[in-house]
């Protein structure tokens, strides 16, 4: 017995010295394989005399046991090594940049129009819309604009002329304003009315300040007990939501609009400094929206009894909104298509403006 | 309107300091835009004394000075003519910013001698027109002090007026407003009535007397004209920015100003023969005293001697018989022209004029006499003459305007309980003449406010002046659960934004308006070209027909600076007639260049037909359309690559083209790379059925997995890949799940005209996992019909 003691040292040792899964494999062919020497000590069994066979034979499937064990364990101690010497091999440089992908963005007009809905909508208001070409009733005269009326004259209208009539007041126009969509709301006789329009509106008009294209949003609450001061409160509650603050100052000046009366323009407050506009707080005011109660002429032109309805309209331009909030500092820029400002100034694809999640810069940092 | 403070107290007794006026002003709804008050500017500015004059050893018309500041005494030198020993004026010293060069004052050096300082004009301190001399204070002025607690500084409002605030046109006007919020008491107008000494020789006939109710004229004769304009007048004229021409322009320019009352001033021995007020004649021509011609028409207001037309009523005077210096004799005109006559014929001849902006807003139809009477008081207080009886034609009666206010409509409407006797009040001040009638405040308007047609117009002025800050702020009320605010149809075009934003594309807002020579490339036949009348520039003449046109330019503009992969996108109307609502909405996409710079991976590649046709389906998808259903065909507009464009419908309706840009279109805007290009029509997308709820479909999922077969096939070139699949996926509709095409290969070992497709079916197991039969069967079927609808024979 002596003998098979000091064959398993010799085998475990010689096993755990084998340094791959070739010296090892060899290793168990020569010890188990069909001519292994345990296996041939094995095959010797038979000739031995029977109480030392079942003695010997105990021994044998013990040390077969046990050298298996051992095998086992260097074979995943071996492999283990294998493996971390084949990874050692794949090494990468893992702080090469990834491979480009083209994040794109959503122009700050766009974003406006969803930050000014979603706070409208908050208010049970609903948005319509109407063409971008009109004729001038719904332009002008509805709105208590007659030909002659020295307001037309403050929008430096576009015409195109119409190709049924010669006469200059039968042109159509390039909407001056967003107010037409007030008209055909009206017309369609659901009331009351609680909506906003935003849209494109254009006028003959280009500088630092103006391009002749641009972009408002109209708001009209018309019902049997809307007041100028449900106007007030309504414009509150939007300019707060809009700048995402808690409190902002805002002043009324008495102003005039045709299709408004009394009708005012909304200041808010505001901190102007060489290089930066800061809303909320400090002296100054900013001029931000025209506003008044709805004139009864309007009202009549739009099929609805003066005496038994009213409310109020707002006009606010959303390009303006986009400057005032984002710091966007020149309104022309707006229109350039320039994809260095484009990706600048524009929202990521998942920015979605909602009061329940948030207004602005939802959908996670630019990439 | 500008006006200056001296100016509005000439008419308002008032403490006011100029910050409290401009505050108030802004509050009653005459918002002031700027008030410029010259005193800041010179807080530097001290008074000094000229101590010693003697002549400048190297010039004979300068002087070198000594000049005691009260602090110091300092060698000045001083080319002023008025400039001697004894004189006060004002001093800047070195380092003081001169207002009139916006520079600061250094030490000098002139023709040898230096000068520590300068003795400053009118001009320099920017307080007048003055540059003749240096001011002169009187003697017993203190020196050392500072300059604007000496000098007669006026400070300058600008204020904007609204169209319906006619008679803020003038500074009484303003005056009167602040007066009625309280800020001081109107002054009485100090015009005295003229009893002229003789008959005017030249008498008026009015024709035309709806377009001028009212004229008045008087002959002055013996007028000296080459008289200096008082320097209390030249200096207001000034302030607001008019020169002084002579005294009779100044007389007519200074009245408009304070009464917004416009007046005309004829050369009497110019004139041949008398005044006829009278529409002009068709083509009849008038030379304006700007020097331009322009032929009239019959609805233009004529005011007429024996030779034709001498002044565009109410607009502008004309060049003939207008006054100049050796004026002698004058007819003064004072009169009414109505709104509408001015409004029109100013438009048409595109004349603005002082007197035409407030002719077509409102003048007060009673100020005709005592415009008359001011005129002719301040004529000739400065340029003497002789006058005569006033000369009328028409007269100044005119409707009286009644309003009726119901004093509860105030809170009704406004939200802000009002006395009754507060109302009155206001309404007094303003100038309306009130009683009660069946308990509502009837008001009958004062003539100078043409603007009020009813109870909402007397809410206002009511409003006004108690302030709009004084209205309560109240939150809408809601009554009910807000519904959806965007119409689904509103919402999935903000969805299709984002999803091609998602695709990397950069949303642009680009013009409604293009270059109509761009847009005719992208007209269909027969589309008219929508042309503006009145484009702002030659280049953005037409409302666009398309989106394309200017992305197009886009990647041009951005080419140019250096950015040449660019991928674009607009959702925005095009324009197929000039009508209201001929137009729909579009998104429309660009991409140009690169997927990305070169990258270390390789995966940098050129944009093809291929991504413009995943943007298309993109967006229909996001815009829930039925893209599955969509079928492609090879009929895209003329601006695409014939080769390389197509089109998605849904039978005739077309949901979307795209392709590669036409190269000769590229080309002619400048543009050198090739361009994809998509177009989505948003409003062709039919909306998802109501009725369809919003539950899904059951889903099925099978428990054996599926099996991927691989089969290429040979057919003539010009099959159509989607026919192909199209076939392989109706060989069997329940068991073939999906068709991919893995290869598409031409040439080599092909005969000429062929192509080889190489098709990848998924097939699923339903009940029972297939026998090698089952595929075998499967596989022939998808051979068959492939070959039967394509004439692809499978590829050996």
């Amino acid at each position: 017995m002596e003998n098979i003691e000091e064959l398993k040292k010799s085998l475990t040792a010689e096993i755990n010295q084998a340094g791959d899964m070739k010296a090892l494999e060899e290793i168990r062919v020569a010890v188990l394989g069909k001519k292994g020497r345990i296996t041939e000590m094995m095959k010797g069994l038979g000739a031995l005399p029977p109480e030392q066979k079942i003695e010997t034979g105990k021994s044998l499937n013990l040390l077969k046991g046990e050298i298996e064990q051992v095998l086992t364990e260097r074979k995943s101690v071996l492999e283990a090594k294998e493996l971390n010497d084949k990874l050692a091999k794949e090494i990468v440089d893992v702080t090469l940049p990834v491979r480009p992908e083209n994040q794109g963005r959503i122009h700050p007009v766009s974003q406006i129009y969803e930050e000014v809905v979603a706070i409208f909508g908050q208010m049970g208001f609903s948005v319509a819309e109407g063409p971008d070409i009109e004729d001038q009733f719904h332009n002008f005269n509805a709105l208590n604009m007659p030909a002659n009326h020295p307001a037309r004259q403050m929008q430096d209208t576009f015409y195109i002329p119409n190709p049924d009539s010669a006469d200059f007041d039968d042109s159509y126009v390039v909407r001056t304003h967003t107010s037409p969509v007030q008209i055909r709301t009206m017309e369609k006789k659901e009331l009351p009315i609680r909506i906003i329009a935003p849209g494109r509106t254009y006028r003959s008009d280009y500088d630092a300040t103006h391009t002749p294209m641009f972009h408002q949003v109209e708001g009209l609450v018309i019902d049997k007990n809307i007041t100028m001061a449900h106007l007030k409160g309504c414009l509150y509650d939007f300019v707060k939501a809009f700048f995402e603050l808690d409190d902002v100052p805002v002043r009324y000046r008495p102003s005039y609009f045709p299709f408004t009366e009394p009708s005012a323009e909304m200041d808010i407050g505001c901190l102007k400094t060489k290089t930066e506009l800061k809303i909320g707080a400090g002296t100054d005011w900013l001029e931000i929206l025209g506003c008044g109660m709805v004139h009864p002429k309007v009202l009549e032109a739009g099929g609805i009894d003066p005496n038994e309805y009213q409310g109020f309209a707002f006009g606010v331009g959303i390009d303006r909104l986009a400057m005032l909030k984002y710091g966007i500092p020149d309104l022309r820029t707006f229109f350039e298509s320039d994809v260095r400002w484009l990706k600048h100034y524009g929202f990521v694809p998942l920015d979605s403006a909602s009061m329940t999640g948030g207004l602005s810069n939802n959908g996670g940092a630019a990439r | 309107m500008k006006f200056t403070l001296s100016w509005l107290k000439e008419h308002l007794d008032t403490k006011a300091s100029v910050d409290e006026i401009a505050e108030m002003l802004t509050k009653i709804g005459l918002e002031v835009e700027e008030v410029i008050n010259p005193a800041a500017a010179l807080k530097d500015f001290i008074t000094a004394r000229v101590e010693t004059y003697e002549r400048h050893p190297d010039s004979d018309h300068l002087g070198l000075l000594c000049v005691n500041t009260g602090m110091e005494k300092l060698q000045v030198v001083c080319g002023a003519p008025n400039c001697k020993q004894g004189l006060v004026g004002i001093f800047a010293q070195v380092g003081v910013t001169i207002p009139c060069y916006n520079e600061k004052l250094k030490v000098g050096k002139i023709r040898g001698v230096e000068s520590f300082g300068m003795m400053c004009s009118e001009k320099e301190l920017g307080i007048g027109e003055d540059h003749n001399g240096i001011i002169e204070l009187p003697a017993d002025t203190p020196i050392g002090v500072s300059a604007a607690q000496v000098l007669n500084i006026d400070p300058v409002f600008e204020i904007s007026i609204t169209p319906n605030r006619a008679e803020c046109l003038g500074v009484r006007g303003v005056a009167r407003d602040l007066a009625a919020a309280g800020l001081g008491t109107l002054k009485p107008l100090n015009v005295k009535k003229i009893a002229g000494s003789f008959k005017s020789p030249v008498t008026v006939s009015i024709e035309a007397k709806e377009a001028c109710p009212t004229y008045v004229g008087r002959y002055i004769k013996g007028v000296n004209n080459k008289a200096e304009t008082p320097k209390w007048m030249k200096d207001r004229l000034c302030a607001i920015g008019l020169r002084s021409i002579s005294p009779l322009v100044d007389v007519t320019n200074y009245i408009n100003y304070d009464m917004a009352r416009p007046l005309h001033v004829f050369d009497a021995d110019k004139l041949k023969g008398n005044i006829t007020v009278r529409m002009a004649k068709d083509g009849e021509k008038f030379v304006s005293l700007e020097e331009k011609e322009y032929a009239l028409d019959g609805q233009s207001l004529g005011i007429c001697d024996d030779e034709g037309v001498q002044c565009l009523g109410g607009i502008m005077g004309g060049a003939e018989k207008g006054c100049c210096e050796e004026t002698k004799n004058v007819f003064l005109e004072c009169a009414l022209f109505a709104p509408d006559c001015i409004a029109r014929t100013g438009r048409k001849f595109q004349i603005d004029s002082d007197s035409r902006y407030r002719y077509e807003r409102w003048v007060d139809p009673k100020s005709n006499i005592l415009g008359s009477d001011y005129a002719t008081q301040l004529i000739t207080e400065i340029c003497g003459g002789e006058v005569s009886e006033i000369e009328i034609a028409g007269c100044e009666d005119c409707a009286e305007r009644v309003a009726y206010l119901r004093p509860e409509r105030i809170k009704s409407l406004i939200g802000l309980e009002v006395s009754k006797e507060k109302i009155v009040d206001i309404l007094n001040k303003l100038g309306f003449v009130t009683s009660e009638e069946n308990g509502k405040i009837k008001a009958v308007s004062p003539t100078w406010r043409g603007d009020i047609e009813g109870e909402h117009d007397l809410v206002e002025e009511v409003v006004r002046m108690i302030g709009l800050d004084e209205i309560p702020a109240e939150s809408l009320p809601h009554d009910k659960f807000p519904s959806q605010t965007l119409t689904p149809v509103q919402r999935r075009n903000v969805t299709v934004k984002h999803e091609l934003a998602a695709r990397g594309m950069l949303e642009t807002v680009t013009w409604s308006f293009t270059d109509s020579k761009v847009a005719q490339m992208f007209r269909k036949a027969g589309q008219e070209a929508v042309l503006l009348f009145n484009p702002i520039a030659s280049d953005l003449d037409e409302m666009r027909p398309s989106v394309l046109p200017n992305l197009l330019l886009a990647v041009k503009n951005n080419i140019a600076k250096g950015y040449g992969n660019v991928s674009l996108f607009e959702v925005g109307p095009q324009f197929f007639g000039r009508k209201p609502k001929e137009q729909a909405l579009a998104a429309g996409g660009v991409r140009c260049g690169m997927t990305s710079k070169k990258v270390w991976t390789g995966d940098e590649r050129a944009y093809d037909v291929f991504d413009a046709k995943a943007d298309a389906i993109a967006a229909i998808a996001a815009a829930n359309g039925p893209w599955e259903n969509a079928q492609v065909f090879r009929d895209a507009p003329e601006y695409y690559h014939p080769g390389r464009s197509g089109s998605l419908r849904l039978g005739k309706n077309v949901l979307a083209y795209f392709g590669e840009i036409h190269p000769a279109v590229t080309k002619k805007l400048g543009i050198k790379p090739r361009v994809m290009a998509f177009e989505v029509f948003l409003d062709n997308i039919p909306e998802p059925r109501a009725v369809q709820g919003k539950a899904r479909k059951k889903l099925e999922l099978y428990q054996f997995q599926p099996l991927d077969k691989d089969l290429a096939f040979v057919m003539n070139k010009d099959v159509k890949a989607s026919d192909v699949i199209a076939a392989a996926k109706n060989a069997d509709r329940v068991h073939i799940t999906d068709v991919r095409i893995f290869d598409v290969y031409e040439g080599e070992n092909l005969p000429e005209g062929k192509k080889s497709l190489a098709l990848s079916v998924t097939f699923q197991p339903i009940e029972n996992t297939f026998t090698d039969k089952d595929i075998e069967g499967l596989m022939n079927k998808v051979i068959d019909e492939v070959k039967k609808k394509t004439g692809g024979e499978l590829r050996a």
